[in-house]
């Protein structure tokens, strides 16, 4: 997220998706939308992960999931949102549900559980492992 | 029972007034100065959390913490999410029209009580602008550790503006005025760097402040995961302040862990008195708490009072107890001097010598994603939260610190290593006696 400079929630992502057999671009802190949206038409991953932990993700995810879906190479690409997406709390029952009706995928919310992003992941249709 | 010092009184003309010489008068009167780190977006808000922090029993200094979108630059985001009742994560002070600031800190920031901004931005001109506009004169942060640790301005680029934004505080100075500049050095990552290399940048990153013409900084380190490390360090980095910057006002400043805090009222406020302790026997002057809040979201005004009070106090029990010993050496110092030796022989410039220092790897920050870090350093922490190097990439420091190389962790022990503070705070909390209640005497 172009607002977020949290990055030990995407050091842990990586590590987590390398030891499940998947290559990882990691994208870092403060990603601006453009680079997003370049670097996922290039490489045309299997799955994009958005990981924000500063209380902005709900509002940046929302700008940034039409912008993802308007590019006809990533209108289809599995695209998941977790972390702390609020500055309140985890507790707002209709984040998740607008998160998921402006396109994302999945929402993993701050205490939701990594083996629920891993049963995710196992779920990909493409399993390309190295 | 010791309560909190009061509030020093600072004589009009004893010393160039502003944040160092309240902090410096703060600790000849024996106490610990504690800050929160507070920002709103209104300013209404701000204000009044500015007014809660200098009314708390324990000499405070307040703090304006600025939002993310001003931190990254991005203002028309900040004001479209003012206008639109958004929620911020901070102050937007370069949104705020100039005289709304003011209006915030009207009566509230003075020489008994300054204030600080705190933000996080690589490229601060806009920034430094807006507070010394609001008759501000008190920062943070640094060209490399507002830079590596969570952006993607390249380290050249976030010298060239820290540069030119020390210059512009520096430029500040007047008879009422000594601009102030701490580093966030010692706080790189937040969690699992070293010490030494904490302390390293940390040194550096004042060295370069003073070189752009600062006459008053603060040295931060943030609380690790062990307390008698964590005092080494503070006593290694006051030692080598003391030796490379004997010319200028300093002081040093504890962050409360920066990593993954404790889920209990109860853990967290434990370890936030260590901070506190670890502050007044390290020799630092200054500490910024955290609140029982940390771990679920950002706290609100009365969490941070609370905090501030449970840091105080605990800070004035350990300073009216017996000093503790010296910590033994097992090296932290050593490491430091290494790389600070090294940094400065690479070039006179301070900021041309940090750019080569990364270059090289002679610097390298363990977990850091930025493109201009090497990223071969790895670390791991001990069973005892000990921080130790896994690889040191190409820092000139291999074989200085006592202790073997604990393997290089995955994505389970990385988990493991990052809440082990958690972890060990929330365990101990539930060993604690239950609270007596009010008004019952206590079962004997």
């Amino acid at each position: 997220m172009a607002s977020d400079s949290h990055t030990w929630n995407l050091v842990f992502l990586q590590l987590l998706l390398e030891e499940l057999g998947h290559r990882v671009t990691n994208l870092g802190a403060c990603v601006p939308d453009a680079l997003l949206l370049a670097e996922c038409r290039r490489i045309e991953p299997d799955l994009i992960v958005i990981s924000s932990v500063n209380g902005h993700g709900h509002q940046e995810g929302l700008r940034v999931i039409p912008a993802l879906r308007a590019c006809p190479e990533l209108r289809l690409t599995p695209t998941v949102i977790g972390g702390k997406l609020g500055i309140a709390g985890a507790d707002d029952p209709d984040r998740e549900r607008v998160l998921l009706a402006a396109g994302f995928d999945a929402v993993f919310e701050e205490g939701s559980s990594v083996a629920g992003f891993r049963e995710f992941v196992a779920g990909l249709r493409s399993q390309v492992l190295l | 029972m010791t309560g909190p010092a009061v509030r020093p009184s600072v004589p009009p003309g004893a010393e160039a007034p502003g944040f160092g010489a309240f902090v410096a008068q703060a600790a000849r009167a024996g106490a610990l100065v504690v800050q929160p780190r507070m920002g709103m977006a209104q300013a209404g808000a701000m204000r009044a959390g500015l007014l809660a922090t200098r009314a708390a029993l324990a000499v405070t200094v307040g703090t304006v913490t600025l939002d993310s979108y001003t931190r990254t630059g991005d203002l028309d985001a900040a004001r479209r999410a003012l206008a639109a009742g958004a929620g911020l994560n901070g102050y937007p002070i370069a949104t705020h029209p100039v005289e709304v600031t003011r209006g915030v800190l009207r009566g509230v920031a003075d020489a008994g009580f300054p204030v600080q901004v705190r933000h996080g931005s690589a490229a601060p001109e806009g920034i430094v602008r807006a507070l010394l506009a609001a008759g501000l004169d008190a920062t943070e942060g640094g060209p490399v550790s507002y830079c590596l640790p969570y952006g993607r301005t390249p380290l050249h680029e976030a010298v060239a503006n820290w540069q030119r934004s020390c210059r512009l505080l520096a430029a500040a100075r007047g008879s009422a005025v000594e601009p102030h500049l701490e580093t966030f050095g010692g706080c790189m990552m937040g969690q699992l760097c070293p010490p030494s290399l904490l302390i390293a940048i940390s040194v550096l990153e004042a060295l370069f402040f003073r070189q752009h013409g600062l006459r008053s900084v603060s040295l931060s380190y943030a609380q690790q995961a062990n307390a008698r490390q964590d005092l080494e360090a503070l006593v290694a980095l006051g030692r080598i302040a003391d030796e490379l910057l004997a010319d200028v006002d300093r002081h040093l400043v504890v962050y409360a862990y920066m990593g993954v805090y404790p889920r209990t009222p109860g853990g967290a406020r434990l370890l936030l008195e260590d901070a506190a302790r670890l502050a007044v026997r390290g020799g630092a002057a200054r500490l910024i708490v955290k609140t029982t809040a940390e771990a679920h979201r950002i706290p609100t005004v009365a969490e941070n009072v609370r905090a501030l009070e449970t840091a105080a106090a605990a800070a004035a029990v350990e300073r009216a107890g017996p000093p503790g010993a010296a910590p033994p050496d097992t090296g932290i110092e050593a490491e430091a001097r290494a790389l600070i030796g090294t940094v400065l022989d690479l070039d006179a410039d301070l900021g041309r010598a940090l750019v080569r220092a990364f270059a090289a790897g002679y610097l390298d920050v363990p977990y850091c994603l930025h493109p201009d870090n090497a990223g071969r350093a790895r670390s791991s922490l001990g069973a005892d939260g000990w921080l130790r190097w896994s690889s040191v990439g190409s820092m000139p420091i291999a074989g200085l610190v006592e202790g073997g190389r604990p393997p290089i962790l995955g994505s389970a022990g990385l988990l493991t290593a990052l809440s082990h503070v958690q972890r060990r705070y929330d365990g101990l909390a539930e060993r604690l006696p239950a609270p007596t209640p009010r008004g019952l005497p206590a079962v004997r």
